[in-house]
């Protein structure tokens, strides 16, 4: 189950969440091609000459949902809005914060933040609203 | 290269099936395709079997043997996983097998036991298909993944919950006849609308149920059917298998599905045939965005064109290219496991003429069978041809 640990799982993407607390970042290969850690290579071209460049601060949501039926790793934040937010040349996908659901929309303007999912200890991406 | 045939298909009841065991379901699939087909099981060279989360519902790996063994099989048996596409790629491989001549017997199909496990339960065992680290984390579930591509979808090319409504109403109207599927029920685009909500905008009849099954085909060479005498008369003439990355956030763009295209074209240029030849279809309407996804990847509409074509009547039975007249995924059932195989399954039978829904399709002469993994991250397809 998911929940389980899975040692190993976490390496290099622990690090890349705990960073959306303060300044994030992706990996950027010599193409420009952006992509999320843990990566041995860019996933577009195999170019593994990979380096760590900083995430635009904002970001907008691109699509949402408003999730009624969960597993039980989430049972307890029912509903939740879930969304992917494009932040420069990648995309990311966390649980919106601060906003209620009907306030959500294709073109919401939001930062990251990290938070704990309190089941599973995990981290957990964050998207707050900001202008 | 050998010409490929389906002699005989066989499938369980698709729905609840309690007290009974995964070896007990795909025996029974097993033992009615054989009979079909009029093959002995001795002749039967190979094993393709398709399961997903079997270690997760039985706490059993390790299942093609152990399903060769159910039916009576002394042959290698290997267990193909590609998430909701495991039949469809177990079904591929077979094609593959007997084509290169190295067998002229292969019994392909799958099974999936869902309903033993609660609704939380098989939520979680889904989303394992979704990417782990920044997917499943990130509260994404299978009915909220494809949620945020009907958004995206309706974002881009418009549509509306009304329009996913047709789909479902049509599906289930299509199932009302089909003994093997889970809901024999009349479902109107209004009960559509009116269920609750499971991830917006999908409600609950945009969602394919929760489904125990199995499904298994005779797939054999020309010159078997042959030698045999066997009336088989349809043929598998084509098959393509695409894939694409496994994060939706990953993906060029949101509302597409490319996997489905590359598996589509792939199948069209073996086949040697194009959509517009294309007389009848089993997508994979998992979701009833799901459903316009796979006709716009297909070929059968441009995109942003296919989300209204059920409420305009053109994938209905009486429709210019019937879609799903099983009943498909969400009337039929999904026992994801089983899927690919029970849609190949149910097109031989179309194509037959002993679905009870032929008479929709009586001079059909091209079918064509979708089945996706995941949120299509792959994808598998076939054109299945018969003479008239």
């Amino acid at each position: 189950m998911t929940s389980d640990p899975v040692p190993g799982a976490d390496d290099g993407y622990d690090e890349w969440a705990d960073a959306l607390v303060e300044e994030g970042f992706y990996l950027e290969c010599p193409n420009e091609h952006g992509s999320l850690p843990p990566r041995r290579v860019c996933p577009e071209c195999g170019s593994d000459s990979l380096s760590e460049v900083p995430l635009p601060v904002r970001g907008e949501i691109v699509t949402f949902s408003q999730v009624h039926v969960a597993p039980p790793d989430f049972a307890d934040n029912t509903p939740y809005v879930t969304a992917i937010a494009e932040f420069g040349p990648v995309r990311l996908t966390g649980i919106v914060r601060g906003l209620d659901a009907e306030e959500v929309t294709v073109g919401t303007r939001v930062e990251t933040d990290v938070a704990q999912n309190g089941t599973t200890g995990k981290r957990l991406v964050v998207f707050r609203p900001r202008q | 290269m050998t010409g490929v045939r389906v002699a005989g298909v066989g499938l369980t009841p698709f729905g609840e099936h309690d007290g009974r065991t995964g070896r007990d379901l795909f025996a029974a699939a097993a033992d009615e395709a054989l009979a079909d087909a009029g093959v002995d099981r001795d002749d039967v060279e190979q094993l393709n079997y398709g399961n997903f989360m079997g270690a997760l519902a039985e706490r059993q790996g390790h299942q093609a043997p152990l399903m060769a063994e159910a039916a009576g099989l002394h042959c290698p048996a290997t267990r193909y996983e590609e998430a909701c596409a495991s039949a469809g790629v177990a079904v591929r491989e077979a094609v593959r097998a007997v084509r290169s001549g190295e067998q002229d017997v292969v019994l392909a199909g799958g099974m999936e036991r869902m309903t033993n496990l609660s609704t939380a339960r098989v939520t979680e065992s889904l989303a394992v298909a979704a990417d782990e680290l920044f997917e499943v984390r990130a509260g994404v579930t299978f009915p909220g993944a494809y949620a945020l591509m009907a958004r995206a979808y309706f974002d881009q090319f418009g549509g509306s919950r009304e329009d996913l409504a047709h789909v479902a109403a049509k599906n289930h109207e299509h199932a009302l006849d089909n003994e093997y599927a889970q809901y024999q029920r009349r479902v109107t685009p209004e009960d559509a609308l009116d269920a609750p909500p499971i991830a917006s905008p999908l409600h609950l009849y945009d969602a394919c149920p929760i489904t125990d099954g199995a499904s298994a085909l005779v797939v054999v060479s020309e010159s078997y059917a042959e030698a045999n005498d066997l009336a088989a008369p349809v043929r598998i003439t084509g098959t393509g298998q695409g894939g694409d990355r496994a994060a939706l956030q990953d993906r060029a763009a949101i509302p597409e599905t490319p996997a489905a295209a590359d598996a589509a074209e792939m199948a069209y240029d073996d086949a040697g045939v194009g959509p517009d030849d294309v007389d009848v279809a089993e997508v994979h309407d998992c979701f009833t965005i799901a459903e316009v996804l796979a006709l716009e990847s297909l070929g059968f509409y441009d995109p942003g064109e296919a989300v209204g074509a059920a409420r305009r009547g053109e994938t209905t039975a009486d429709g210019a290219l019937p879609v799903n007249l099983s009943g498909g995924l969400k009337a039929k059932g999904h026992p994801v496991g089983a899927t690919g195989g029970s849609q190949i399954a149910e097109l031989t039978r179309l194509l037959r003429g002993d679905h009870p829904n032929s008479d929709a399709v009586a001079d059909a002469t091209v079918g064509l069978t979708h089945n996706a993994g995941g949120t299509v991250a792959s994808a598998v397809v076939h054109v299945l041809e018969v003479a008239r």
